[in-house]
């Protein structure tokens, strides 16, 4: 059921008369029930692969809470007959034990991610090696499971760390895994931060209601009038990639980047906006990651919550894990400080980008993609001492000028390296990339070229002034909530901004003859 | 604490550590500089900082640090 369906509006309609409705202490039931519909909808049988994580992370974290907490009572009352030694002792022995049920369910539910998300990439890859003819399995995968499961890994490991205590019950925990709005696209919450605003009581508050319809109406401004409408000529330019090269591949790299960050931050601001109707408060994924000046700044800016959700529960755990630590030992004592330093660092970033590239999707070019993020980071972070010896000597740092260079740098590196995300295959999406130095074709630009991409002028128009409209808010939320300077203008000015933001959705929204809004990108993730 | 302060001005000798207590919050230590602190902490007080130590409390100053590597050791 896509967010720009009409089932789907339908849908949303029924749980929020019903949310109200029924008695406060139920509404977290009804999130659940509803939640569960939703998720049936995508196919009944995949209701068996998300309670299996639900079930398996609920439990193991139950256990754990409950080895930790007769750890607790136990230390407690043997405090004084117990010595340093025999309590490091006990509570070594204690940790195995949660270590245990920690790594048994993160096994099986990676395993199972792994074993429906890789196996065909596997045999792809093997029999393109040994020349075997070993039969693809096909396997549907159930709708959202990168997202559920990395968000129950988040809890099971938060509760491990004895971040918080594992949640007694069974049905709210499973309202945390499959909470309707996000369990398609995230963001990837953080079970300390949801779980308040979830399971509590919420009454009826029309700022609740008025802000989260204009963030959902938002996000299908971006969506249906920006994605789906540069979707068209983004098709149009990768089906033939032959036919365009050179300055088409500037163009695929600067289309692309605003179909992607519309499509994405707009599925983003639906999400956010139906849990503000529904009183739940869900952490923000992007801070205007096009106005970053590098590329780890720009990765602290886009999908917040996947970026934090590996510097925590992978990035960190690698650099400081022992044997992590014995090879930075060693490297000290064989290449020096300088180099030591660095190999913990390097390898969990190496390893972390082939996560994500992996997470992205099962095959080469998310791989190839991750990889050029790692090596793109690692250079940037060797020149560091260069950056800032030019900065001194020309005093550049500041400077509007030079502030605007360097946002325009990165967007344009980005694009490049999310190239591989638009071509998926890795040798073309290189030959593309160079066409750009190659082929002498910019003329083509100013003879018609683009007018044959599936987009009208008054589309082009339409882009235009909806991505200087995107650019607006933006720059206008760099100093607080859009919303709220809007809600302190006056009531004329403020039902022109409804109305024109509602009459262009459904006057401009890119629906034509029989009219079937596109999968949102990260969906399919 | 003498040997904290010379690993952290190693990273970033414009900074003050012995008065900043925002070195998260300010975003002045990223995660590259969080690892090299904890791979140099390892080598001089022979202590290992766990991944679940690595939230901003223990960071933000280099007092918080060196506490938590005192407690570190404390419970060794």
């Amino acid at each position: 059921m896509l967010f720009t369906s009409y089932s789907f509006i339908l849908f949303l309609t029924v749980m929020f008369l019903l949310y109200y409705a029924v008695p406060k202490k139920c509404q977290w039931m009804l999130l659940l029930a509803g939640s569960y519909c939703f998720y049936a909808y995508s196919g009944i049988h995949f209701l068996a692969f998300i309670l299996l994580t639900t079930v398996s992370t609920w439990y193991s974290a139950r256990r754990i809470t409950r080895i930790q907490e007769q750890q607790a009572a136990y230390l407690k009352e043997h405090k004084a007959s117990m010595d340093k030694e025999q309590k490091k002792r006990y509570k070594a022995s204690m940790k195995k034990k949660t270590k245990r049920w920690m790594l048994t369910c993160i096994l099986l539910n990676i395993g199972l991610l792994a074993v429906l998300k890789y196996t065909d990439f596997v045999i792809s890859n093997i029999n393109g090696i040994f020349h075997t003819g070993l039969t693809f399995m096909n396997f549907a995968l159930p709708l959202g499971i990168s997202f559920y499961t990395f968000q129950s890994m988040g809890y099971l490991l938060d509760v491990y760390r004895a971040k918080y205590p594992a949640q007694e019950n069974a049905a709210k925990f499973a309202l945390f895994v499959s909470f309707f709005p996000q369990v398609i696209q995230g963001p990837i919450s953080r079970y300390n931060d949801l779980s308040g605003t979830l399971y509590e009581p919420h009454s009826l508050e029309w700022r609740n209601i008025s802000y989260g319809i204009q963030r959902i109406c938002w996000g299908f401004f971006k969506k249906l009038v920006i994605a789906d409408r540069l979707l068209v000529a983004v098709k149009s330019l990768v089906s033939a990639p032959d036919e365009y090269m050179g300055v088409y591949v500037v163009l695929v790299i600067f289309f692309y980047a605003i179909e992607l960050y519309a499509d994405f931050t707009g599925g983003i601001d639906i999400t956010i906006g139906i849990a503000q109707v529904f009183g739940v408060k869900l952490a923000e994924n992007f801070e205007r990651p096009f106005f970053s000046k590098n590329i780890t700044e720009y990765w602290r800016r886009w999908h917040i919550t996947m970026g934090t959700w590996f510097k925590d529960y992978i990035f960190y755990p690698i650099s400081v894990c022992p044997w992590m630590l014995r090879l930075s030992k060693k490297s000290r004592e064989v290449f020096g400080k300088a180099i030591g330093k660095r190999v913990p660092v390097y390898l969990a970033t190496a390893i972390v980008w082939f996560t994500t590239g992996l997470w992205h999707g099962a095959s080469w070019n998310f791989i190839v993609w991750g990889m050029l993020n790692f090596l793109v980071i690692v250079i940037s972070q060797e020149l560091e001492p260069l950056y800032a010896k030019f900065h001194n000597r020309f005093h550049v740092s500041g400077k509007t000028w030079y502030n605007a260079f360097q946002i325009l740098r990165t967007f344009w590196l980005m694009g490049a390296i999310r190239i591989l995300d638009v071509y998926r295959d890795v040798p073309l999406s290189f030959r593309q990339v160079g066409s750009i130095f190659t082929t002498a074709n910019w003329n083509e630009l100013f003879n018609g070229g683009v007018m044959r991409l599936g987009l009208t002028m008054p589309d082009y128009l339409v882009l235009v002034l909806g991505a200087l409209v995107m650019l607006a808010v933006s720059l206008a939320g760099r100093s607080g909530s859009v919303r709220d300077k809007l809600a302190a203008k006056p009531v004329p000015v403020r039902y022109l901004v409804y109305y024109a933001l509602i009459l262009s959705i459904l006057v401009l929204g890119a629906y034509g003859i029989g009219y079937d809004s596109s999968q949102f990108i990260y969906n399919q993730f | 604490m003498e040997v904290l302060l010379e690993i952290l001005k190693g990273l970033h000798p414009e900074v003050d550590f012995e008065t900043c207590d925002t070195l998260i919050d300010d975003k002045i230590l990223d995660s590259f500089d969080i690892i090299s602190i904890i791979t140099e902490i390892n080598t001089e007080y022979d202590v290992a900082v766990p991944a679940e130590e690595i939230i901003p409390e223990n960071f933000n100053s280099a007092e918080a640090l060196y506490d938590l590597v005192e407690r570190l050791q404390d419970e060794d």
